[in-house]
């Protein structure tokens, strides 16, 4: 048997090596947006051959396109996001593109968002989250009924969204990844994950304790590791399975929804016994601690 | 043991009516026949017959989103601003089935149009599969209706045999009636015959001008023209100076809402404005669908290979249900229907992982209680009745999220965006599906073809 309660001090240094580059990118440079919040226009163009993305800017400045960011896409695939544009202007915007390049780009897709729609979503997904957290607060109180578990499990949750969250901010600032209803879909659905788990784990420990009321919540919590270890690997194995193949397979579409689904999962899977379970056990000490 | 086999053979006729189900559409064989080769096109069946007076009528297909379809997606704000509190909701009806009409009219396939109120915003959604042409779409939709009155120019020989006929907009000519003119369109009862009628109200203005025409036309037809298509041409009774018209004979009652709803689109125009507009291009999305296709096809054989390396014949019994997964889930789909969006396939796909979930938990259950020296079929059992309260209490949460993210009561304070909903419909079917696949497929599956582990073969009762 392993003793997992003995490298606790491991675990904080894992979570705090991701962590705080994650939080510091949050606080500096914060989160990149997409259209779906900000409002705005994106247009996703491909050519049959690369075309440097100065070109483009350029070309739209000579249009006054209101052209904000110009990016790759794979491949000769390319994001233009600008303000709120018209028909006519865009379909002008790619005739120039066709002037200058010798070739009419094929419109992947054209998206507008009026600004009022924008700060809509923005309030619909802060309410659709706190409504899940909720849902899933009051589920952990029913099923554990005990505030050391509840609020650890709640805890390992808030360092789960704090990972997903401070990576998408890093990818942001690194790749230009932005943070769309897609992102905000796929975090949600993690956070039920990373509950997920801690309840696996929780019932084996209460378990025990029923069994044996007087054990040690450390000793107790080793042996429920141990026993849940195997198949919370193995169930989070299929997962990445799948993800990990959307991801490199899936095409640009759904790329980075797969990326968050996936660090989700991980951190999900991750945060139940070294998160969680840990938690528990320092609870308990500083409660047995006190007592004496 | 008889009323295991009983569901055993009851699963394996459902598996064969959902592989029915689930035949690709205009899926093409060649098959050798003879000398020659004969061509055999497969596809879903379709449902088209009367039980109990019930007319059922079902094509199983798949429903595939703008996303994956190609098309254009409006969102349209109707602009409230001068029309009574009590009337917003009906102009806002008639706003949407005028949108309706012409998008029939124009052959769009599929279309969507739904109204969403949320507080003081009336929306008009639109969804045009197939259309990528921002500027027919909006056309189409963006354009306040155009309601007009006009009298029916008839010569003698023509007039008994088109009494009955819509005239068409070259027969008539304008009698400076329109939809300014209508206060407001009501469905109402005779009060002596019982039977459903349209009563229309005129502003003074149109008061006026109505009881001229009126006047001038008793006898004859009047015809009503929306978007300069004909939707009725009543024949004037009477003079009416009051301006509060009925248009009674024959309706039922949803013939007489349809076409107050009608009215209503010319009496309480609403200008619309474009608040949202998502053009995605058909090849993007034949795309996304071969690609993340690939990519579920192939997870889906790793999953499978890693369950058999980890459990051996129990992984292969694992796998069985998971195909019965997969049947269930994809006939659900075409079933119910749900519109697959390429997150809805992501939330497939990733309720594929989820849904050896179960089959793990039990198996290493089942593991334990052998380890403790339990015979295999009781350990198995005990496994099941174990793992159960985890896997209720672990699916739990998803399920939650999965409604939440759906907003089933099309709630205006939640995600309405067909994406979003695409995935949570697919992630809650997936999850409630793999509750059912991962419980009792498998153990059926287990109780009649698992003969025990090796080492333990001929312990079994």
């Amino acid at each position: 048997m392993i003793r997992f309660s003995k490298y606790i001090w491991i675990y904080v240094c894992i979570s705090a090596l991701v962590l705080i580059p994650g939080l510091y990118s949050l606080v500096r440079f914060g989160l990149r947006p997409s259209v779906d919040f900000t409002g705005g226009t994106l247009l996703e163009m491909k050519f049959s051959k690369s075309v440097p993305t100065e070109t483009i800017q350029s070309i739209a400045k000579d249009q006054q396109f209101p052209v904000i960011s110009v990016q790759t896409i794979g491949g000769s695939s390319y994001g233009i996001r600008a303000s709120v544009a018209s028909d006519e202007e865009i379909t002008k915007f790619q005739a120039a593109i066709a002037g200058k390049t010798g070739e009419t780009p094929e419109l992947l897709k054209k998206d507008t968002v009026g600004p009022i729609l924008g700060s809509e979503l923005l309030f619909k997904s802060v309410v659709a989250s706190l409504l899940a957290i909720t849902a899933i607060l009051l589920y952990v109180a029913y099923a554990f009924k005990n505030i050391k578990f509840g609020v650890s499990a709640i805890l390992a949750l808030i360092h789960d969204v704090l990972v997903v969250f401070g990576s998408f901010s890093l990818f942001g600032h690194f790749f230009g990844v932005e943070v769309d209803t897609l992102f905000m879909t796929a975090f949600l659905t993690t956070m039920s994950f990373s509950v997920h788990d801690t309840i696996v784990i929780f019932d084996r420990i209460r378990e025990y304790r029923k069994k044996d009321p007087r054990g040690n919540i450390r000793d107790l919590s080793d042996i429920a590791l141990n026993e849940t270890m195997g198949r919370s690997l193995i169930n989070s194995f299929t997962i990445i399975f799948m993800l990990l193949a959307l991801v490199l397979m899936g095409g640009e579409s759904v790329k980075w929804f797969a990326v968050a689904l996936l660090i989700g999962t991980v951190t999900g899977t991750y945060s139940s016994p070294f998160v969680a379970t840990p938690l528990v056990i320092l609870w308990d000490y500083l409660e047995q601690k006190k007592r004496k | 043991m008889k009323k295991i086999k009983r569901t055993f053979v009851l699963l394996l006729l459902l598996a064969a009516v959902l592989v029915v189900i689930d035949i690709p559409e205009n899926w093409t064989i060649t098959v050798p026949f003879g000398s020659s080769k004969q061509t055999i096109t497969l596809g879903p069946p379709s449902i088209n017959t009367t039980i109990f007076g019930m007319k059922i009528q079902k094509k199983f297909s798949t429903h595939l989103g703008l996303d994956l379809a190609g098309g254009t997606q409006v969102s349209l704000e109707a602009d409230m601003t001068g029309i009574a509190e009590a009337d917003k909701q009906d102009s806002l009806e008639s706003a949407k089935q005028v949108i309706e009409r012409r998008v029939n009219f124009f052959g769009v396939s599929e279309p969507v149009v739904q109204s969403a109120v949320s507080g003081t915003t009336y929306r008009i959604l639109v969804e045009l599969p197939g259309v990528t042409n921002t500027e027919e779409a909006l056309a189409l939709v963006g354009q306040t209706a155009n309601l007009e009155f006009r009298e029916v120019i008839e010569d003698a020989s023509t007039a008994s045999i088109s009494a009955y006929l819509l005239p068409p907009l070259e027969t008539t000519k304008s009698v400076d009636i329109s939809g300014k003119d209508l206060k407001k369109s009501t469905i109402q009862f005779n009060t002596q015959t019982g039977e459903p009628e349209v009563g229309i109200q005129f502003t003074p203005e149109g008061t006026k001008k109505f009881a001229d025409v009126t006047k001038r036309l008793v006898g004859k037809r009047l015809a009503i023209f929306l978007d300069e298509i004909p939707i009725m041409a009543p024949t004037v009774s009477t003079e009416i100076a009051d301006g509060q018209g009925v248009i009674s004979g024959g309706f039922t009652v949803d013939g007489a809402k349809q076409l107050s709803i009608q009215l209503n689109a010319g009496a309480l125009p609403v200008p619309v404005k474009v608040v949202e507009k998502r053009t995605i291009g058909a090849t993007l999305g034949a795309e996304s669908v071969v690609k993340s296709t690939r990519a579920g096809a192939i997870g889906l054989g790793l999953v499978a290979l890693f369950m058999i390396v980890q459990y051996g014949w129990l992984g292969v019994l694992a796998d069985l249900a998971l195909i019965m997964y997969g049947l269930i889930t994809f006939a659900l789909y075409r079933l119910i229907p749900v519109t697959l969006t390429l997150p809805g396939i992501a939330g497939f796909i990733l309720s594929i992982g989820m849904a050896v979930d179960s089959n793990i938990l039990i198996f290493s259950r089942y593991k334990e209680e052998l380890r403790k020296g339990k015979p295999w079929a009781i350990a198995m059992e005990l496994g099941f009745g174990k793992a159960w309260e985890s896997i209720r209490d672990a699916n739990f949460t998803t399920i939650i999220t999965s409604i939440i993210l759906f907003n089933p009561g099309n709630w205006s304070f939640l995600p309405t965006s067909g994406l979003v909903r695409g995935f949570a419909a697919t992630l809650f079917i997936g999850v409630v599906t793999s509750l059912f696949t991962g419980i009792v497929v498998t153990r059926t599956f287990i109780r009649v073809l698992y003969k025990g582990p090796k080492e333990t073969k001929g312990e079994q009762s």
